[in-house]
């Protein structure tokens, strides 16, 4: 009852927030930009200003959390109070500053590798697609093969191998989201490689390079905008998946995902303190993909009133 | 591999590693328990639920290695020997035995049992149980301890062991749980079949998921094996676990989380039963490799650790301060008096500067597999540590293959041990040089010598007083950190009986709780 | 309807391919492991005397090339043949849990499907209402939690007040009623998890087609919403949805063994993550190629449906 309430308080203070956030925009950035700001929906503001939110207390976490990462300051599972407004996890260890710090350490760690797979994926699919031929069928084939093994089996074997560092976790999972992304951007390739632009880019001379990057990737970047903003999000199930059977990020590190795992049991007898992290990834991963929704109709030319 | 995770707990370790508690401490029991002493009820259906069992199980004794193949194997299988709640060993199959020099060994074989398939048990039938374990081809965990056994010989209604030398601890070994008598044909059992002369006969088991069996009617302990029915499910999950408590879907789990125990309790559905005995968490150090190599630097991570924080947070209170000793409080020569180690920053400081240094950074390798908390431990060790100076870098390791690849495979890493009755049990295989399991690589002469001179020694003061300064040594010298002593805790339904003592050498009342305990 | 089974049989061959190589990267996969099964079922007793006895008698001496030619033999002639671990056969290891994983999948779909379809409809038509926002956010937030976490909280919800049960006791002689009533909360929540996905796909795909001039027309002629949606815009576009719908189904087949876990639920998941660890390569194959399989079956038929269902398709080739 009290988290719905919470819930419905915080929907009412985010409209005027966002409202607030719209105008103040809109006043403060330069003519052409204000337009668009002034045009967006209020969903797009409410998911920009979280966003500039997560992004102001991963960069500033050390300044906002009252305790050090890793210290331990208290008792297990102390309750709310004064000292320590979230109460202490499993370990006595601060639950706010771990959550700050969880900012940046999630953030990060899930921008990195959601950045990796798109560089990579991205660009092998549009290679594949403009070059054709035996090379596009070996790279297909392949990574059809890759994602007919399910992806988090496929990350738990990659993991014991290659060890679990948190380099290798931002390399097997980026590399396992790869193999989604190139499908996509292959297929959206396809769709321009065949047009009479690129054909005339081609008999001017042009090279490869050249076509990726000023003729195709800007065509086919609305649906992968699209697919980013899921695929940022689900970095951090797969963590907390990962975690859940025994891998994922090194402690003392605080990250969200893991955080989840360790202290889901709690809910079991009905304490909040594992909502907080959950919470946390749900809010990001909403106003991310509203401001994601906002782009793509931006894009497509399609007018919304909001 | 998951297993993942919550995948393993304390039994990994194959044989004798978590010995009887002669002369266990006795339990306090909740009022509840008491009550329900006198006669045993009997009937009804006893559902447990335990956070291991695989859907790889397999059947052959000889691997047994968890706790669901354990308590699996108790409910349908006798062996020779059987330990007591009071941590002595009594007759099962073997009605008697002897030992006239400690290298023969005489084992009466009980007439008139029957397999649940209705064969008479026979003297047979107990010797090619016990070769499924010896010899050249023999792919058993406990292999090992058979080395020493030349013969095993049928003589009338007795077995006869010869060994290369005398061993007056011989018997002990047959209450191994590996050693379940079986049936056999030619000589030798068939490792996938379950029948067995047990308490219980098994009505179907699907590996990983769940065991149903039934009470033997011809069972021959008319004093045991109270319950109609026993199903055994493998929950892996923690918290569905204590869900299948609270919500009535079991009547026993296992491995609690410490951090739930206080909520569980409040809840008043069920009964924590928490009992001390001489299992402990350990983390060795490779004495032979730099830093460890030097003492003073074992010393001053031994004083940089927070004991008693460590069994509040880790343990949940449901454990003891240990004070870098093998030899736990059940043990008959318990060094009680030894000096014990507080956390000390300070104090390990002075042993760091004593090593000439004035930082030290270690990687310590840790798992859950380890022990459930061990990667919690590490994060406290290393914040304590900090305080002294000292960055211990935590390396998680994936639990899948933790027992190859880490353990006594890096330098410093975290480990468990079941905990052993007999104080030369406990040193000879995970302390003298050279021991199969001395996982700390660790070789100390004085310590070495007191060993074999204490096996033979006649004299209880003197025996004690040797015992005790190897414990000593141990703790001073030896390269292993034993921050604590863990309790076996499980919790039942409220309207589950057990005897007034439960027995403290294996988990789950020495795996027995299927035969022992009632419903009230 | 010609081009249409050329395109079955050519995807068809592409599909085996794809099992060889997904087992050779398994298989590859598992030996590039640390440890092997001998090891690891002698866990921390092991002594290298009994392992090598162990080895022997299991073929593990064998070099990893010999090995994988004997499987892949077996396999050609239908003989998944018998799993090392319990010496049972991994055909008759593996009936069942198939069953229980295919039951839940579909059992799960059934909810799901139509319910995502009917709340990406109304959200499309009523879309930038308080209900689209509302059903958007809602979907989104229950996609970032994770599925055990999800879980955890029906439970206390649902299990720990008495209506469902927390654990799923399946046995064979169960009626369809009481296996649909104790597998309910894994099928809600795995209905969670992938109601979202499908449900903006809809969504978007339905809003993509409203500017289309063809649409425009049909708002012209005085149509009501409705209709519009229903009958003029839905149908067109069914070909995004379908592969939505068939990359989810995949999911529920391949992707659940954490739900599993948490529910008790003996499905394929859970044994393969088990054999993994135990390094019992021939069962761990066998699941590989059982969750490739359907992954390749289904995205076939998303294909095959999605021309059928856009004829400019069907002729393009």
């Amino acid at each position: 009852m009290a988290v719905l309430i919470f819930l419905a308080a915080f929907i009412a203070a985010s409209i005027p927030l966002s409202w607030l956030f719209r105008a103040g925009l809109a006043r403060a950035l330069p003519r052409h930009m204000a337009v668009v700001a002034r045009d967006m929906p209020l969903t797009a503001a409410f998911g920009l200003w979280v966003i500039a939110l997560y992004i102001l207390v991963a960069f500033f976490a050390p300044l906002l959390a009252p305790f050090p990462e890793r210290a331990v300051v208290g008792t297990q599972f102390q309750p709310w109070d004064s000292a320590h407004w979230l109460g202490t996890d499993r370990l006595g260890r601060d639950m706010l500053s771990r959550l700050i710090y969880g900012a940046r350490n999630t953030v990060g760690i899930a921008f990195a590798t959601t950045a990796l797979a798109f560089i990579v994926g991205s660009l092998l699919g549009i290679w594949a697609a403009l070059r054709g031929g035996w090379l596009d069928q070996v790279l297909s084939r392949f990574v059809d093969a890759l994602m007919a093994i399910p992806s988090l089996i496929f990350s738990l074997l990659l993991l014991t191998i290659f060890g679990t560092t948190v380099m290798t976790l931002i390399f097997v999972i980026a590399a396992v989201d790869a193999t989604r992304v190139y499908r996509i951007a292959r297929s959206v390739a396809q769709g321009v490689v065949v047009m009479d632009y690129i054909e005339a880019a081609r008999l001017r001379g042009e090279g490869n390079w050249y076509l990726i990057r000023r003729e195709i990737l800007p065509n086919a970047l609305a649906p992968l905008v699209a697919e980013f903003g899921l695929r940022f999000c689900f970095v951090f199930l797969t963590i907390s998946s990962l975690s859940f059977l025994g891998l994922g990020i090194q402690p003392p590190t605080a990250d969200w995902g893991s955080m989840v795992r360790d202290n889901a049991t709690l809910i079991t007898f009905g304490d909040v303190t594992p909502l907080l992290p959950a919470g946390a990834i749900a809010l990001l991963t909403v106003a991310v993909n509203f401001v994601v929704d906002w782009q793509l109709y931006r894009a497509s030319g399609l007018k919304e009133q909001g | 591999m998951t297993d993942r995770s919550h995948h393993t707990g304390m039994t990994r370790r194959g044989l004798l590693k978590g010995a009887t508690a002669l002369g266990a401490a006795g339990l306090i029991l909740p009022a509840s328990y008491r009550k329900a002493q006198a006669a045993p009820n009997k009937g009804g259906t006893f559902r447990i639920g335990l956070g291991h069992g695989n859907s790889t199980d397999g059947y052959d004794p000889g691997l047994w290695d968890n706790l669901y193949a354990q308590v699996f194997a108790a409910a349908r299988h006798n062996q020779l020997i059987e330990v007591d709640a009071d941590g002595q060993l009594i007759p099962e199959i073997a009605e008697s035995w002897e030992s006239p020099d400690g290298q023969t060994w005489i084992f009466r074989i009980r007439q008139g049992v029957t397999f649940h398939s209705g064969k008479n048990l026979t003297v047979e039938d107990v010797i090619a149980s016990l070769n499924h374990h010896r010899g050249e081809d023999a792919t058993s965990a406990i292999k090992q301890f058979f080395d020493p056994v030349q013969d095993i010989r049928a003589d009338g209604q007795n077995v006869v062991v010869t060994l290369d030398a005398p061993n007056g601890d011989f018997a002990y070994l047959m209450s191994d749980y590996h050693l379940a008598i079986m049936p056999s044909a030619d000589g030798r059992i068939d490792p996938s079949s379950t029948d067995g002369c047990g308490p219980y006969i098994v009505e179907s088991y699907e590996p990983g998921v769940q065991a149903s069996l039934n009470r033997n009617p011809d069972y021959w302990k008319s004093d045991r094996a109270h319950f109609d029915r026993v199903e055994i499910l493998a929950i892996l999950d923690s918290a569905a676990r204590l869900n299948a408590l609270m919500t009535g879907q079991v009547e026993l789990i296992d491995q609690i989380d410490p951090a739930t125990i206080g909520m569980l309790e409040a809840r008043g559905v069920a009964n924590i039963l928490s009992i001390p005995g001489n299992a402990h968490y350990v983390f060795p150090m490779d004495a032979r490799a730099a830093p460890f190599s030097d003492n003073n630097v074992r010393l001053a991570l031994k004083y940089a650790i927070d004991r008693q924080q460590m069994v509040d947070t880790i343990l949940g209170g449901h454990g003891a301060v240990s004070n870098d000793n093998p030899i736990g409080p059940a043990n008959r020569y318990f060094y009680a008096d030894m000096e014990p180690k507080s956390f000390d920053p300070d104090r390990a400081r002075f042993y760091l500067r004593e090593a000439g240094m004035d930082s030290l950074t270690v990687d310590l390798h840790v798992a859950d597999a380890a022990f459930s908390g061990a990667v919690d431990a590490g994060a406290l060790f290393a914040e304590t540590a900090a305080q002294a100076g000292i960055n211990i870098n935590l390396i998680r390791e994936p639990n899948d293959g933790y027992w190859d690849n880490v353990w006594m495979q890096k330098p410093f890493v975290a480990s468990y041990w079941g905990g052993r009755a007999v104080e030369d049990h406990m040193f000879t295989t995970g302390y003298a040089a050279g021991a199969t399991w001395n996982d700390s690589f660790w070789s100390h002469d004085r310590f070495n010598e007191l060993l074999v001179q204490a096996r033979s020694e006649v004299d209880e003061d003197l025996r004690r007083e040797m015992y005790q300064e190897m414990q000593r040594i141990v703790s001073f010298e030896g390269s292993v950190i034993i921050p604590m002593n863990n309790n076996f805790v499980m919790a039942t339904a409220t309207n589950v009986a057990t005897p007034e003592q439960i027995s403290a050498n294996w988990n789950l009342d020495g795996f027995r709780c299927v035969e022992r305990w009632w419903f009230a | 309807m010609h081009a249409v089974v050329v395109m079955i049989l050519q995807r068809l061959a592409l599909g085996v391919l794809t099992l060889f190589v997904v087992s050779l990267v398994i298989f590859g996969a598992t030996e590039l492991l640390p440890g092997d099964l001998a090891s690891s079922l002698l866990g921390q007793s092991a002594t290298p005397e009994t392992v090598a006895a162990l080895r022997r008698q299991m073929g593990l001496d064998l070099p990893a090339p010999v090995r994988y030619w004997d499987w892949l033999t077996g396999v050609l002639q239908g003989d998944f043949g018998v799993s090392l671990a319990t010496r049972r056969p991994i055909a008759d290891m593996l009936s069942a849990r198939l069953g229980n994983t295919v039951f839940l999948a579909l059992y799960a779909a059934a909810i799901a499907v139509p319910l995502s379809l009917i709340l990406g409809v109304l959200a499309a038509l009523w879309r930038n209402s308080i209900f689209d926002r509302v059903a958007n956010a809602g979907a989104l937030s229950a996609i970032s939690f994770p599925e055990f976490f999800v879980a955890y909280i029906l439970i206390f919800l649902l299990a720990q007040s008495g209506y469902f049960p927390s654990m799923t006791r399946l046995s064979p002689a169960m009626s369809l009623g009481d296996k649909l009533y104790v597998t309910f909360l894994p099928a809600l929540t795995l209905t969670l998890v992938v109601t979202a996905h499908m449900m903006r796909m809809t969504r978007a795909a339905i809003i993509n087609l409203m500017a289309s001039p063809y649409i425009e027309m049909a708002r012209l002629k005085g149509l009501s919403p409705l209709r519009i949606v229903l009958r003029h815009a839905l149908p067109n576009a069914l070909a995004p949805i379908i592969n939505v719908i068939a990359l989810n189904l995949a999911y529920l087949i391949t992707g659940v063994v954490v739900v599993e876990v948490v529910f008790v639920y003996p499905g394929l998941g859970q044994l393969m993550v088990d054999s993994v660890s135990k390094r019992d390569i021939a069962v761990v194959q066998a699941i590989a190629l059982i969750f490739a399989s359907a992954y390749v079956l289904l995205n076939l038929t998303a294909d095959v449906l999605s021309t059928l269902t856009n004829p400019r398709l069907m002729r393009r080739k």
